[in-house]
């Protein structure tokens, strides 16, 4: 049975910056930095409730994560704030080493990941941050899909020992999925119950994945859609049952298909169960400037990118 | 014995446990480590208020940051002989399956190691946080970091630098190493930094120059008059001109041994201007 409804439009970033006000009255230790983004991250109703347990960094992204690194050490759970670009690539080497490689208890918690940026275009629409911090050892890594999701998750992570790269998005789009349904890092979420063709989304691309279920269900196909909010460490089990059973699997990411969350399925099923795998994901290449919508059908991150997968995947059954 | 006098014989002994540190294995920084041993020896055993056995969160005590990793001989030989982990174990420094990594790390849980460095210009960020989280728990304590003087060619100390002004981070001591030399030559012929001192003060911070940085009683001097500048709303640096390779004779007044081991000829010659004070280990 269907595991979602929609309950009108909302942006991800929203659910962090509500997540982090709840953190700011649940737990004493949570405290955020952020490097000139309040407005767009959400934080500023933290930053009015707990003044002094938030740092306003100015634009240095590295010195935001060396910081970061040591407010750990007096026990403190800081949550850093900046578009998933700068929250990444411009900060590599300080998260490797003064975060990854220290084992350091920080959340990196980056919004406007991908494409749906939009309109500032490829200077700041990174595609390619889930394979650099997969990459890390020890790296725990989470691309939620929609607002309750985002603000559960945003308080999983408080409660997490360990660092987390949270990637989250701009546009306002569908919320649908319930906080009954919980949010367990290292856990996927079966959606919908298919039996034809495995769809495996994250992120913003989990809407369009049910969307395009709808549409197969009407051409007589069923889909397992499961959401994978974790992609390291990767819930190994909900893949390969469902494969087990559809023979076939689309995934669908909103990254390049190097180093993406399919990369890391393709991996999987290589290794434990080889299967058919189509992914939908950016081809190897940068974005540009364009309203949300307009990228995700240019770039083939839509609905009908996932049931044109779909149908090649099942010929190849 | 006076104070300085004992620092001054356990500050032979970490001179010779870094040379045999790196001799053994034919690596490692020996020169700028020696440059330190003072700065280390005193801090450690003369000037911090440190708690043994190790506890990662630092509550109520002061911690020390090393930023410039690659010294890593001198802050192993004084963790050690602080009693932090058995001497011995600096017979393992670089090998396999070892605590003592090349660089500092917290990785293998060498105890007195809170981060890991060695990647030049992310410890001054990391030791301001660490007293920023010191002011949130009302913790009275210092945070120390060293920096080499090379390593201020690396953008985010100054964007630390900046902040740390800003944002009145005033229980923390930095000190820098002013040694003069990096890997390819002088700090002045390779990048010439301009008036560093002037830099700093340009940035906000309460500048204290120790002209004299292998000089046990002007570093403590230097220390203390830092400490009475803590709580004022502004940064302390004390930048601190070393002698590269100091205490060994042929190692001084070049750069050649930033990143080179003695040979075994060497090696003695080195240890024969160092006296055992406290047994090898």
């Amino acid at each position: 049975m269907k595991q979602y409804t929609n309950q009108g439009s909302n942006d991800t970033r929203s659910g962090f910056g509500d997540g982090l006000t709840e953190l700011g009255k649940t737990n004493p230790n949570v405290v955020a930095l952020c490097a000139d983004l309040i407005g767009s991250l959400k934080m500023q109703d933290f930053i009015n409730e707990n003044p002094k347990r938030f740092f306003q960094i100015g634009i240095a992204e590295a010195n935001m994560m060396g910081i970061a690194a040591g407010l750990t050490i007096g026990g403190k759970i800081p949550l850093t704030g900046t578009f998933a670009n700068f929250s990444t690539g411009r900060v590599y080497d300080q998260i490797r080493q003064s975060i990854a490689y220290s084992g350091k208890n920080v959340k990196i918690c980056a919004s406007h990941a991908g494409v749906t940026l939009g309109e500032d275009g490829a200077t700041h629409q990174i595609l390619e941050d889930i394979g650099m911090m997969k990459m890390l050892p020890g790296m725990t890594v989470i691309n939620t899909c929609d607002y309750n999701q985002t603000k559960i998750a945003t308080l999983a992570i408080a409660d997490f020992k360990g660092p987390v790269y949270f990637r989250f998005g701009r546009p306002k789009v569908p919320n649908f999925t319930t906080p009954e349904l919980g949010f367990e890092i290292g856990k996927g979420i079966l959606l919908n119950p298919g039996a034809d063709v495995t769809i495996v989304a994250t992120g913003h691309l989990v809407w369009e994945a049910l969307q395009a279920a709808e549409v197969l269900e009407e051409q007589g196909i069923s889909s397992d859609v499961i959401n994978i909010h974790t992609i390291k460490p990767l819930d190994e089990d909900i893949i390969l049952n469902s494969v087990k059973k559809t023979g076939c699997l689309v995934s669908a990411e909103e990254h390049n298909y190097l180093g993406g969350m399919g990369e890391s399925i393709s991996g999987l099923l290589g290794l434990k169960h080889p299967t058919p795998i189509e992914m939908v994901a950016t081809q190897d290449t940068f974005g540009e400037s364009g309203t949300p919508a307009q990228l995700m059908t240019k770039y083939g991150l839509d609905k009908n990118a996932i049931i044109n997968k779909v149908h090649q995947v099942i010929k190849r059954k | 014995m006076s104070n300085i006098e004992t620092l001054e014989n356990i500050s032979f002994q970490v001179r010779r446990d870094i040379l045999r540190m790196v001799h053994k294995v034919n690596s490692g920084h020996p020169g700028g480590s020696l440059g330190c041993v003072e700065f280390f020896v005193s801090l450690y055993f003369n000037f911090m208020e440190t708690r043994v056995p190790f506890e990662m969160n630092g509550k109520n005590e002061d911690i020390f940051f090393l930023s410039n990793g690659h010294i890593s001989p001198v802050f192993y030989s004084v963790l050690a002989r602080k009693g932090y982990f058995p001497v011995e174990e600096l017979n393992t420094f670089r090998l396999i399956d070892s605590r003592l990594q090349g660089h500092p790390t917290t990785h293998e849980g060498l105890p007195g190691i809170r981060v890991a460095s060695g990647s030049l210009g992310q410890g001054l960020s990391v030791a301001i946080g660490a007293a920023q989280a010191k002011k949130l728990n009302n913790d009275p304590n210092t945070v120390f970091v060293l920096l080499g003087d090379g390593e201020l060619q690396e953008g985010q100390n100054w964007e630390a630098l900046m902040y740390a002004a800003a944002k009145g981070v005033d229980n923390l001591i930095a000190t820098v190493d002013l040694n003069g030399k990096q890997i390819d030559g002088t700090t002045d012929d390779v990048l010439h930094m301009g008036d560093i001192a002037q830099k700093f003060k340009a940035f906000g911070w309460e500048v204290i120059s120790l002209k004299e940085g292998n000089s046990i009683k002007l570093i403590i001097e230097s220390l203390s008059s830092a400490k009475l500048k803590l709580g004022k709303h502004k940064p302390i640096v004390i930048l601190m001109e070393t002698e590269m390779g100091n205490g060994v004779d042929f190692m001084m007044h070049t750069h050649a041994w930033h990143g080179k081991a003695p040979n075994d000829e060497q090696l003695q010659n080195a240890l024969a201007q160092n006296e055992e004070t406290l047994g090898d280990y």
